[in-house]
């Protein structure tokens, strides 16, 4: 079974999924980041879902629940590059992700990353 | 060739032009103006029969390749026909003038055989009706691939993306939203703000005649959409009485950002992307 690469870039955790997600690679790469996650103490994490052409319902709910881990492990997550197509999908499928972020591109995502830290760190 | 087309070939075949006169005359009045050009149609029709007879296609079966030159210039006719927008009764009306002069051509040859002229009205009267519906048949599937085209040009031309402002793109939707329209204009916009980059989407409904809850669920589909790429979406345009009707439906526009005309939509995209707009005096 294929892994994908967790890159770490300061405190921010970065992953590119350029293969069609199977189900047994989404659990991977849920547990992985997780791991990293506390390994490291990263507060963000960007998955970059721009090669991602196929997805389904099962992927959809993987990148919710891996946005509630990363919160709960005190992360913000950021979803970019979304293509129209997956996007149209995961709306047909009724999934909104609610409590996901999203950004174009990885530039505009590492913006908002840097935003949320800082209201984050304001907060605090 | 058997007995009854060698008849039927022969009351096609004698005098041409008197033929085609007597069929002209046959036509009734409002259908003899196209004179000149209708008689060019009856000749080529006319050959059209010899033909099909000659090669000993049988008058019952129109779909025999025996008949294929005669059905070419039968589509023809009616295509040409259709397109200058005459009704698909005068088409046929037209083609169902041969009977006339065919069966007095007939009635003239079979004057001593009362059984031979059964025969070949019979076959001639068949004959004639099979091309009329043939006529029909391709008039209205001509004038259905009109009625296609112009519905796929409706859709092209409803969904124009425009750029408003560095990074803002607007939509101005027009009529009745349906799926089809609605999913058009989803993927259109999607694919503007992929190439474009622009982080934040107008839709202008002002051209919507009526929101139902259909609309609704079709508007909302697309910002949720729109917010999955990472962009944002502003709905503009909402007339109060379409206002009025959200609220007595009960459609839950939350998290999304209304405005009642476009130009107040563009402010707060210049608002939020930085933008400052003061006059100079």
């Amino acid at each position: 079974m294929e892994r994908i690469p967790i890159l770490r870039m300061g405190q921010t955790l970065l992953v590119t999924i350029q293969i069609d997600m199977q189900d047994q690679t989404a659990m991977a790469l849920q547990e992985d980041l997780a791991a990293k996650i506390a390994e490291t103490g990263a507060n963000g994490v960007m998955i970059d879902i721009s090669a991602l052409e196929i997805v389904d319902s099962f992927v959809g709910r993987m990148l919710s629940s891996i946005s509630g881990i990363a919160r709960i492990l005190s992360a913000v997550t950021v979803v970019v590059g979304m293509q129209p197509a997956v996007a149209i999908t995961l709306v047909e499928l009724g999934l909104s992700l609610p409590g996901v972020r999203t950004a174009l591109n990885v530039e505009r995502g590492m913006q908002l990353l840097d935003t949320v830290r800082q209201e984050k760190f304001l907060d605090r | 060739m058997n007995d009854t087309n060698q008849a039927l070939l022969d009351a096609l075949g004698a005098e041409e032009s008197q033929l085609v006169e007597s069929w002209h005359a046959a036509l009734p009045l409002s259908a003899q103006t196209t004179g000149q050009s209708s008689r060019g149609e009856a000749r080529q029709l006319l050959a059209g029969l010899r033909d099909g007879l000659r090669a000993g296609g049988a008058p019952e079966a129109l779909d025999t390749p025996a008949w294929a030159p005669l059905r070419q210039s039968l589509e023809a006719l009616s295509a040409a026909r259709a397109a200058k927008g005459e009704k698909a009764g005068d088409t046929s009306l037209f083609v169902l003038a041969l009977k006339k002069p065919m069966f007095d051509a007939l009635q003239q040859r079979f004057a001593k055989d009362p059984a031979g002229l059964g025969a070949a009205l019979w076959s001639a009267t068949s004959l004639v009706d099979k091309v009329a519906q043939h006529t029909v048949t391709t008039f209205q599937s001509t004038r259905e691939d009109i009625i296609r085209r112009q519905q796929q040009d409706l859709l092209e031309l409803s969904t124009p993306v425009v750029k408003l402002w560095e990074g803002v793109l607007a939509v101005p939707m027009i009529g009745v939203l349906d799926s089809s329209r609605t999913q058009l204009v989803m993927e259109s916009l999607l694919q503007s703000i992929v190439s474009s980059g622009s982080a934040l989407a107008i839709i202008d409904i002002t051209g919507v005649p009526t929101v139902d809850t259909l609309v609704a669920q079709h508007l909302l589909k697309t910002v949720t959409a729109i917010r999955l790429m990472g962009a944002d979406c502003i709905i503009s345009g909402i007339r109060p009485q379409i206002a009025q009707t959200i609220v007595h439906l009960g459609i839950d526009l939350q998290g999304i950002t209304t405005k009642a005309t476009l130009a107040d939509a563009l402010l707060v995209a210049l608002q939020r992307s930085g933008w400052r707009v003061s006059r100079t005096d």
